[in-house]
């Protein structure tokens, strides 16, 4: 049986063409929630080469307002997060291929550099798309009518500082917690620091590594709704800022910016933690596309 | 924290200047290069089509659009350099006196550019905005065949700030930096 749609062919077409301006906006107009993150982390910085740091990230993402340009020139691995609501209508198979097209459209027409190789062959298809890629992750909320698409131009300084690794149960939260910290600052410079630390904890292998990556797209600095993972939020944050790597990791207050932590149930035998960590430049956009076909844009 | 405006080719007196945390502010040129090309240069040992004698090399590869024959500038900024770490040595046997870029470069880059009397300067990652506005022009491109990751020739100027991270004494800011926190980790109750 063929899945119902209420969508017409139209809608299909103008969600490509705005996953293609959608991709741009991520690259170019930083959220609010991470602007403001940053002026923080400034205003607090006391170490002198922390503040030439922030100040030059502060410049930069003014030139890129006032300029339209790029904040960054890593255009990234395109990631999407897409929420459909049960009543919305919506049939994934065009909407999943609205989504790579869009994609591709941005690259060739801004023009975009092409990030995206064969890892086997590692030819450039020039669109920021191949095998598999982009990559698109479908959540199903109940009771909703609309469609949310997040973009994640996931940068490569910051994804290539991922870290996973299967704990035993002894070890405890204690272990989960070490290893977090230690991944982040053994990272050094490298991830473009003050950063964003997605942490994923129970699961398998791979869920636990989805729910990091899942970390990352939350409003930076929005805490988990449970209390006891914020408890454990604040505590990471306040050990890896202890640490005083800083910004750049050449020394100062701030090396992360906030600390995101999504959990999952887990086999009795495991105890999963990842850390996906995503760099000051924490470029996102989103997508709502509402029962009657409007859409619109924003963080 | 002393900031100097330097020219380029670099001199070596100039070079001598740097210590690790001071600010660099550069006019002149900059050659852009990355993985792929260093891989072309020195794995697979082809011939280097430009001079490097006092060079200061950028790990970059850039977003540009082609308007004729010439490349235009569309995002120009700097990618991790830990990864090219294996390198060094090739780029300064050609005269290199500067390599720039982010995250630093490790122990053996850091001997390597003491004893060639040769730096490493640290951009701010992601800042590619306002890079992209201090280089005035795409004045060479070779080995386009591995764009993006080509050899790039930039016109720059006042491109900066950049950090000296390691200086031709054996200072390394980064890896300074990062033994400390680290050590500092150590010390926390968890």
């Amino acid at each position: 049986m063929a899945i119902h749609s209420t969508w017409s062919k139209d809608r299909y077409t103008q969600v490509g063409e705005a996953i293609a301006a959608l991709y741009v906006k991520a690259l170019k107009d930083m959220p609010p929630d991470v602007r403001n993150a940053l002026t923080q982390a400034e205003r607090r910085e006391t170490v002198a080469v922390g503040r030439t740091v922030l100040g030059t990230i502060q410049r930069n993402i003014g030139v890129a307002d006032q300029e339209n340009l790029l904040i960054c020139q890593d255009t990234g691995t395109p990631v999407y997060f897409v929420d459909i609501g049960e009543h919305s209508g919506v049939n994934p198979v065009p909407l999943e291929r609205a989504i790579r097209e869009g994609t591709e459209r941005a690259t060739v027409r801004h023009p975009l550099r092409s990030s995206v190789v064969s890892p086997i062959t590692r030819k450039n298809d020039q669109t920021n798309t191949g095998y598999r890629v982009p990559v698109i992750h479908w959540e199903f909320v109940p009771g909703r009518d609309d469609v949310q698409i997040v973009i994640v131009p996931k940068g490569s300084g910051s994804e290539n500082m991922t870290y996973f690794r299967m704990l035993l149960p002894a070890d405890g939260v204690q272990g989960i917690k070490r290893f977090v910290v230690e991944s982040v600052v053994g990272s050094g410079g490298n991830p473009c620091p003050p950063v964003i630390v997605g942490v994923g904890i129970g699961g398998s292998a791979d869920l636990c590594m989805l729910l990091a990556k899942k970390a990352i797209i939350r409003a930076c600095g929005e805490p988990n709704p449970d209390p006891e993972v914020q408890a454990l939020e604040e505590e990471l944050l306040a050990a890896i800022n202890a640490s005083g790597l800083g910004p750049m990791g050449l020394g100062g207050m701030t090396t992360a910016l906030a600390v995101h932590v999504e959990y999952a149930a887990t086999h009795i035998s495991q105890n999963p933690v990842a850390v996906n960590i995503q760099c000051w430049a924490a470029r996102r956009a989103r997508l709502v596309i509402a029962p009657n076909g409007d859409i619109t844009m924003g963080f | 924290m002393t900031e100097h405006l330097v020219t380029t080719p670099l001199t070596e007196d100039a070079v001598m200047e740097l210590h690790a945390g001071d600010i660099v502010t550069i006019t002149g040129h900059i050659f852009g290069l990355r993985d792929a090309t260093l891989i072309r240069m020195f794995d697979q040992g082809e011939a280097i089509p430009s001079d490097l004698m006092g060079a200061v090399c950028l790990h970059t590869a850039p977003g540009v659009r082609k308007e004729g024959d010439h490349y235009v500038k569309v995002s120009i900024g700097t990618t991790t350099s830990t990864r090219m770490n294996r390198f060094t040595a090739g780029l300064l046997g050609k005269g290199v006196k500067a390599i720039a870029g982010k995250g630093g470069l490790l122990e053996d880059s850091t001997r390597l550019l003491a004893e060639n009397h040769a730096v490493y300067l640290g951009l701010v990652g992601g800042t590619a905005a306002s890079e992209t506005m201090q280089i005035e022009d795409i004045e060479e491109v070779w080995w386009s065949d591995l764009m993006p990751e080509c050899l790039w020739k930039f016109r720059v100027r006042d491109f900066g700030p950049l950090i000296v991270g390691i200086d031709a004494y054996g200072r390394n800011l980064y890896l300074e930096t990062k033994a400390k926190a680290l050590e500092a980790t150590k010390r926390l109750r968890l």
